[in-house]
């Protein structure tokens, strides 16, 4: 269950086929388009969009840091799902979903980036992590 | 250093999920300073297994507890929370931005 571990999840209508939207998501050449956090370019996208291929692409920020998320590509369909893990140094690996719907005038894309679990983690499976989040802020005064 | 703080960030989503840690820290948040007896009355655990839950959450460096006399009080340390919050916002914004910008590639020139 996946309630129990901390994830993003974003959910988009476009008006663009699923194949358009698969080329954007796994296409080098497309990728580096549109990935990053601000305005700043993508410089690289070295993919192997197969199961078990390699995932690289770097990114630099408006402030000038440059990130190089890594991973695995773990579950391959095409225009359908995308599934890679996600290394960057100082972290701990988590793992990214692209899934896409056909939907009438185009596709419906939910994007989902988790962690996985980790030892402890999986003992306590059973409890909800996700009503902890709505409250995360009290705890921080925001 | 690096590695430190990945692992910190692990002890503080381990902790997080049980309901009972999190009942304690809400309410450590309302009422700072409680004593570990006032905070398991109402949980109606017993000291010794609010003490596992307590130990769990001090590891994670989500409370801090202080002794005057026999009296052991018990408070919130945001610090940790924050670390785990700052991975999910960091996140959030990384996919939010990310995802407009992919949708704007593939919506310009129409279908």
């Amino acid at each position: 269950m996946t309630s129990s571990l901390p994830s993003v999840t974003i959910v988009r209508r476009i008006k663009a086929s699923p194949a358009k939207v698969w080329a954007a998501i796994t296409k080098p050449d497309q990728m580096i388009q549109w990935w990053g956090p601000d305005g700043g370019p993508t410089l690289r996208a070295d993919v192997d969009v197969r199961p078990g291929g390699r995932f690289s692409v770097v990114f630099r920020l408006l402030n000038g840091d440059e990130h190089n998320p890594t991973g695995i590509y773990r579950e391959v369909i095409p225009e359908q799902k995308l599934t890679f893990t996600w290394d960057l140094p100082g972290e701990r690996e988590s793992l990214v979903t692209f899934l896409l719907k056909p939907i009438d005038g185009g596709t419906e894309l939910t994007l989902r980036h988790e962690h996985l679990p980790d030892e402890a983690e999986r003992q306590s499976h059973e409890q909800g992590w996700s009503g902890l989040l709505d409250k995360l802020p009290l705890f921080l005064g925001a | 250093m690096v590695k430190y703080q990945s692992s910190a960030i692990d002890r503080t989503f381990s902790a997080l999920a049980d309901p009972t840690r999190r009942h304690i820290l809400l309410r450590l948040k309302d009422e700072p300073g409680l004593s570990v007896s006032e905070l398991a009355r109402p949980l109606s655990l017993k000291l010794p297994g609010m003490m596992k839950h307590l130990d769990v959450l001090s590891d994670a460096g989500l409370i801090t507890r202080a002794k005057t006399g026999r009296i052991v009080s018990v408070n919130l340390s945001v610090a940790p929370m924050q670390e785990a919050m700052e991975w999910l916002q960091r996140y959030e914004r990384l996919w939010t931005v990310s995802i407009d910008r992919l949708v704007a590639f593939v919506e310009k020139d129409g279908e």
